[in-house]
């Protein structure tokens, strides 16, 4: 097992949370405004995912992608500016918490309407397989996204055009308070894929390492292959589907169940069972995060706001 | 010297500008149903597909929402796609494309993409295709911010402007009409870039002004012909495009003629028309010896009878009408 590989899975699955944990807290401050969707609880699927593809695939994301956002750009700074509304944000305070861009990291968001972006994500690769650049596309949704048209569409133009996107169902069990239990026939979201059809596989997304396995296969066979690919990841949020929601839908012990399989927890007992590190030394990593994370909020907080002169730019090409 | 310019029809006119910028561009390509194989729903891209080849002439299963953000993806990595609806009324079910994805990427990313793509097709009323196919959505998707709308009412601005289209980094929805594909006209050949946001006098007048565009412009001069019989000398303005909308065009012929007609295919509410009275009247009230008028469609959804779809739509007897309870009768 690859120390060095372990620690750096560890090292982003602690900044996330620690990321979002400082940002619920600005929230509850007034520093963050409108909507705010937390990861806790999923950060083994963004960062094994990301971990197993190139810097050079793109990744599309929805509303919940902060970690999606950090685990390919370490912009823990440019992130939480945008979160505060800043102009140093990584969208200029434009796109807030949902709409996070970085062009040159190839993170293209960042979208809101649940299931628009999968088309969008098939263009990309559409793209790259027109140029013939050996690019895969990633593109993360949850659960409630099966119901959506544009996500059947997307899969079925991906399909039948054969392009190199590997899809991510997040599945953490409920479409904002609806258990998918009422909303989809299927226990399985990856079911719905396969009549395209569709190679799929069905992983433990609170497991780092079979979720970075499972991508760098998906990946690897839609680079090669030139096939798109689905993966769904079995996870669980911690936290309701935003601040707003209490999440008085679970019962305690439904959540306390899958925090046993706490991801970041998981991680660290293999990473000290191997005898990598001691539970002394992943606190240590575990400070180095807070202090990052304290240091993008007061980046944050010291950021000037957009300028008022520049709130019509950007409409259109000049 | 001067040679007698070709004449092509509207979809030939249409077909040489995408094909002349496919021919410079090989980042363009046509995506849509029936584009290829079928050679067009209404043979706009006949030809294209055995020219260009299937990468570059993509037919598309009917999933317009899928596409049309396929076409979005595409851009946002450095493609040029045109994306046709075989008509405008099916891109409402991928309105959610347009609006909450084309229209905002670049201003929720901070400028840091830009979205050079250009969806196409036609729009309007045709003959007896009744209310969900004979939709005009222009006044719809001109009131979003990030999208510009362009409708072409010649064949030579066809071409023009859909080569403008093409070459602007920004989404562009251009409106065609099904009833014009068959026009013919003037087309000069080769480098011919309509501007978008320019509009055309196609018609000089001293006794009012009527602006409009797409289809409305041949009713509209039909219309100016008959008042001139009269004795009323009608300017026809062409906007050509909705946005950017060419207001100092409209403003300059009103300080000349006071008076202004809107001729509008598509509802009256909240639509261009209404637009365009509010910008006169907020600019150039001053110079105005009645207030401005609007022609449109009735406020219904489109019927199929002959003689309903007849009366919904505005007409050259409609807009002589409205022109002649606006303009003091002159002599005889």
């Amino acid at each position: 097992m690859d120390a060095e590989l372990l620690l750096h899975l560890y090292r982003q699955m602690v900044l996330i949370r620690r990321f979002e944990e400082a940002a619920a807290k600005a929230y509850t401050q007034g520093k963050i405004r409108g909507f705010l969707h937390l990861y806790i609880g999923q950060e083994a699927v963004a960062v094994g995912a990301l971990s197993a593809a190139a810097q050079t695939d793109y990744v599309v994301a929805t509303y919940r992608e902060h970690a999606h956002y950090l685990a390919r750009t370490g912009d823990t700074r440019g992130a939480m500016a945008e979160l505060f509304g800043k102009a140093t944000g990584c969208a200029g305070g434009r796109g807030g918490s949902m709409h996070f861009y970085s062009a040159a990291d190839r993170f293209l968001g960042g979208w809101a309407i649940v299931g628009g972006h999968v088309p969008i994500a098939a263009g990309v690769a559409f793209a790259s397989k027109y140029r013939g650049e050996p690019d895969v596309t990633l593109c993360f949704f949850g659960d409630g996204t099966a119901n959506m048209g544009a996500f059947h569409e997307g899969l079925a133009l991906a399909s039948v055009w054969r392009l190199p996107v590997v899809f991510i169902c997040e599945n953490n069990q409920y479409a904002m308070g609806t258990p998918l239990y009422r909303t989809l026939t299927v226990e399985d979201v990856a079911v719905r894929a396969r009549g395209y059809p569709m190679e799929c596989a069905i992983v433990n997304g609170d497991d780092v390492l079979e979720m970075r396995e499972a991508t760098r296969q998906a990946v690897e066979r839609a680079r090669k292959g030139g096939v798109p690919f689905f993966l769904e990841a079995k996870t669980y949020r911690f936290r309701g589907h935003s601040m707003a929601d209490p999440a008085k839908y679970r019962t305690k012990e439904e959540v306390q169940q899958w925090r046993n399989r706490d991801p970041i927890m998981l991680l660290g007992q293999r990473i000290e069972a191997l005898g990598i590190a001691t539970p002394e030394r992943l606190k240590e990593l575990d400070a180095e995060a807070v202090a990052e994370v304290q240091d993008a909020v007061a980046f944050a907080d010291a950021s000037p706001e957009p300028e008022p002169d520049s709130v019509m730019r950007h409409v259109y090409v000049d | 010297m001067s040679t007698e310019p070709r004449t092509l029809a509207f979809r030939e006119a249409l077909r040489e500008a995408m094909v002349e910028e496919m021919e410079r561009d090989g980042s363009i390509f046509l995506m849509g149903e029936e584009v290829g194989h079928y050679n067009g729903a209404y043979k706009v891209s006949e030809g294209m597909l055995e020219r260009f080849g299937e990468r570059r002439v993509v037919d598309t299963p009917i999933a317009e929402a899928g596409f049309a953000g396929v076409g979005i993806g595409a851009a946002m990595v450095g493609l040029r796609p045109i994306i046709e609806f075989m008509t405008w009324n099916f891109s409402l079910v991928a309105y959610d494309q347009l609006v909450s994805n084309a229209a905002k990427l670049r201003y929720m990313s901070n400028g840091q993409f830009t979205l050079p793509i250009v969806f196409r097709g036609p729009g309007g009323a045709a003959h007896g295709v009744a209310a969900q196919h004979s939709q005009a959505l222009e006044s719809i998707y001109a009131h979003i911010p990030g999208l510009k709308v362009v409708v072409p009412a010649t064949p030579a601005d066809a071409k023009g402007l859909l080569k403008a289209a093409i070459r602007d980094d920004n989404p562009v929805l251009f409106m065609e009409s099904e009833l014009m594909y068959g026009m013919k006209g003037p087309v000069p050949e080769g480098e011919h870039v309509v501007p978008l946001g320019v509009a055309d006098t196609k018609r000089p007048g001293r006794d009012v002004t009527i602006v409009t565009w797409g289809k409305m412009l041949h009713v509209s001069l039909a219309a100016a012909a008959q008042l001139a019989e009269e004795g009323i000398e009608a300017e026809v303005i062409d906007l050509r495009s909705i946005r950017p909308l060419d207001a100092e065009a409209v403003f300059a012929s009103i300080r000349k003629t006071h008076r202004c007609v809107i001729v509008q295919e598509g509802w009256p509410f909240a639509g261009v028309a209404a637009e365009i009275a509010a910008r006169i009247v907020e600019h150039v009230f001053d110079e105005l010896d009645h207030p401005p008028v609007r022609v449109t469609s009735l406020d219904v959804p489109h019927p199929y009878a002959k003689n309903l779809e007849a009366l919904v739509l505005p007409d050259a007897a409609r807009v002589s009408a409205t022109v002649r309870e606006i303009v003091p009768h002159r002599g005889g």
